[in-house]
């Protein structure tokens, strides 16, 4: 039974779903099938984790067709730690959804969809075929879709719009540099791809191949120029799908990025250069666009650019260390982003609004809670010894090392304005004087909630804080899986043989 | 839309078309057919029917909401996938056959339970997406 | 023939790319339909056109007697065109939502949610 695995995490998030949809109706089933689920995915996901931790990479070959020809999934430590990731993402947002989102939101469908979008996150980090990876970034992207317009509100539709239009022109790209992969060496298996790929004498058309999957993903990813469609988008939907979506959405371009720049493409000194200039300019123009906006939640879409431009800017400098730093980031940043955006809906519960400016007080009236997302808000600067402050060492130890200044500049820009954001917020929601705002009729304030309902909201901001707490202060041991993860990535013989050689076991 | 000669036509093409489709989701292992494209066709047979009866009278024929074949379909085929698991012990999806062939229907195995799993969730998603289509029309 | 589908791609992703970039919502639509068809049929060349049987060896034979065309480029196209097919259908009702709530086809005239505080 141990042989099959890797493909847990996907079976179990699929029938899911379908049991889901069998209580299509039964709202209070769907709350209790989806927590419970939850945590048996957190269990399934820890029992796939320590085993690839313990044996090395695992694959299964879907249908027992033969590595290049059939769909192979792959569980390398990178797919492990991030289906985990996605397990526990998956289970505090299934929980603060059950609480936070209305009945009358729910009932279309909330539940099975979200579990078909953890099914297609799942997939997309452990496929080992590229057409897989696209068929499974659809699952995500019209999963997406349905939750982002769930509800159907006037901003929705407006940033629904803009949100479908950039990704499927992203999926469509992403499919063109599929097909001219396939016309230029025939396989569709990542490593039998990271093979034939380097024998190609052509590489102006490789690199241009390269290029289209670049853009392909970095529409998903929302790195410069590509990112318009993210602020945008990501502010309208209820306040749980904005954390599932800020928390690892835009996180599976990134590991699309890493997976295929270190083992199908790799980086030669034009693709280094190109993706080097597009994490400065993410980091600059991700900060800039925070510091202006007003909106809470703007603000964190904005921050989820700035941070992006981090991963990028590690898979750009292309060294172990550099490496390392951007998935210790990743592992950090899937936390606090989705912890973030919860946030964000707590406080709009309790004050009812978005809008920086009109808020304040929330220290002197809830000092407990305050107390709390003030640790969420530090690990996200990164003030030593908290979350965010570790990968970023690694970073710019990485690029003193490669005497890249410009990325150094950029990433400490970043910081700095990451900080002064943190601060702005701070100061105007929580020190301010109370601004008195004209009570919302029919509006379900905090106060107002049940003590399970309360629970259920601060229960997983509590999990997600003490999980940044961990990767803080156990910092030894998230920076010994991604400088494995690392390793692993830049030395891919080894995902090579895993694939294509577990073809003699079958025989 | 309402013509006497669509609707006669349409009671005659009905299961007439519902046959062919499953004709042609069971001959679709080694030939051209399948579960996709057969469900296509069963779904038409029930659009064309409501072309010529009203939407009212389709949905009164169908008894059961589309969308419920959906789930339906996704357990078959997600039941098909995981059986070689359960049972054999082999990789997921694997394709599990009777040795003997079985008159009409052929050599069954695993691929065809999902391939009607994939029939039934086609006529589903088809079939809600056409009628909240017209209905909102 | 290589050629007449190379002119036609190109042809296909211009236009859906140019009909992406108008205002209105429906031409919005056409063109990500025409961009995925272009995206559909460059997969059918790159998979190479070859003239001959299909890929099914016959049931007294062990291997292929004849040239057979490549069967992966069609199944690749197959499962492109059953994705678009549910995204297209979503983007109808998307876009027809959209205009009952906002009144308006225009894209540059949905701008509301920049304007909120």
């Amino acid at each position: 039974m141990t042989q099959q695995l890797v493909i847990y995490p996907l079976l179990l998030q699929l029938f899911l779903s379908i049991i889901l949809m069998f209580s299509w109706k039964k709202i209070s089933w769907q709350r209790v099938i989806s927590i419970v689920g939850g945590f048996v995915n957190i269990a399934v996901s820890i029992w796939l984790f320590s085993y690839i931790w313990e044996n090395g990479t695992q694959t299964v070959q879907a249908g027992n067709w033969p590595a290049p020809f059939g769909i192979t999934f792959v569980a390398d430590t990178f797919s492990a730690t991030l289906v985990l990731l996605t397990a526990i993402s998956g289970l505090v947002v299934s929980s603060f959804s059950s609480a936070s989102i209305v009945v009358a939101r729910l009932k279309f469908g909330y539940f099975p969809i979200f579990h078909f979008l953890l099914l297609g996150l799942n997939g997309a980090f452990l496929t080992g075929d590229i057409f897989n990876l696209y068929v499974w970034f659809e699952i995500i992207l019209i999963s997406s879709f349905v939750l982002i317009t769930l509800g159907g509100e006037k901003a929705q539709l407006e940033g629904a719009v803009k949100y479908f239009t950039l990704n499927i022109l992203g999926s469509t790209i992403f499919l063109t540099a599929i097909a001219v992969l396939y016309g230029l060496t025939g396989s569709l298996n990542m490593a039998d791809l990271s093979l034939k790929v380097a024998l190609i004498e052509n590489r102006g058309l490789v690199d241009i191949t390269a290029v289209l999957f670049l853009i392909g993903f970095g529409i998903k990813a929302a790195v410069f120029p590509l990112y318009f469609w993210l602020p945008d988008s990501y502010h309208t939907p209820p306040s749980a799908v904005s954390a599932i979506f800020g928390g690892l959405l835009t996180k599976v371009g990134v590991y699309a990025m890493l997976r295929v720049f270190t083992l199908i493409f790799v980086a030669d000194e034009f693709l280094i250069n190109t993706i080097l200039i597009i994490a400065f300019l993410t980091l600059i123009t991700g900060g800039l666009g925070a510091l202006v906006q007003n909106n809470l939640r703007k603000v964190f879409s904005y921050l989820i650019i700035c941070h992006i431009g981090y991963m990028i800017a590690g898979l750009g400098l292309y060294t172990e260390v550099a490496i390392a730093g951007a998935i210790f980031y990743l592992i950090h940043d899937i936390v606090i982003k989705t912890n973030l955006f919860m946030i964000s809906g707590l406080i709009y519960r309790i004050k009812g609004t978005n809008s920086i400016r009109s808020m304040g007080g929330l220290y002197a009236d809830s000092p407990k809670i305050s107390f709390l997302i003030a640790i969420a808000l530090f690990s996200l600067v990164g003030i030593p010894p908290l979350s965010g402050f570790w990968p970023k060492i690694s970073l710019l130890s990485a690029s003193f090392s490669a005497e890249n200044w410009w990325i150094v500049g950029g990433i400490l820009f970043a910081s700095f304005i990451t900080l002064i954001i943190i601060a702005k917020i701070w100061a105007n929601v929580f020190w301010k004087d109370k601004v008195e705002l004209p009570k919302r009729l029919n509006f379900r304030y905090f106060h107002k909630l049940t003590t399970v309902k309360k629970s259920q909201m601060i229960g997983p901001i509590v999990f997600l804080t003490l999980v940044s707490l961990y990767i803080g202060f156990g910092a030894e041991q998230i920076q010994q899986v991604s400088s494995r993860v690392a390793d692993e990535l830049l030395n891919n013989q080894q995902y090579i043989d895993a694939v294509l050689n577990n073809n003699q076991n079958l025989n | 839309m309402k013509t006497i000669i669509l609707r006669t036509a349409s009671d005659y093409l009905l299961p007439v078309l519902l046959i062919f489709s499953i004709f042609i989701l069971l001959r679709g292992h080694y030939l051209p057919g399948g579960g996709f494209v057969g469900g296509l066709i069963a779904s038409i047979a029930f659009v064309l029917h409501s072309f010529a009866n009203g939407l009212s009278n389709t949905k009164a024929l169908l008894r059961i909401h589309p969308g419920f074949l959906m789930p339906i379909g996704l357990m078959l085929a997600f039941l098909s996938a995981i059986a070689p698991i359960l049972g054999f012990d082999l990789p997921f999806m694997t394709g599990i056959w009777m040795h003997e062939p079985i008159s009409v229907l052929g050599t069954i195995g695993s691929a065809l339970f999902f391939d009607m799993g994939v029939y039934l969730v086609v006529v589903g998603v088809t079939l809600t997406i056409i009628f909240t289509i017209s209905e909102s029309a | 023939m290589e050629v007449v589908l190379a002119i036609i791609i190109g042809v296909l992703y211009a236009a859906g790319i140019y009909m992406i970039l108008r205002r209105s919502l429906v031409k919005l639509i056409l063109g990500i339909i025409i961009l995925g068809n272009g995206a559909n049929l460059l997969i059918f060349l790159l998979g190479r056109i070859t003239k001959g049987s299909p890929p099914i060896i016959p049931g007294d034979s062990n291997v292929f007697l004849s040239a057979y065309a490549d069967p992966v480029p069609q199944a690749l196209i197959l499962t492109a065109i059953v994705i678009s097919f549910g995204l297209q259908s979503f983007a109808i009702i998307l876009i027809k939502r959209a205009y009952q709530v906002v009144k308006t086809d225009d894209l540059d005239e949905m701008n509301e949610i920049d304007q909120d505080s």
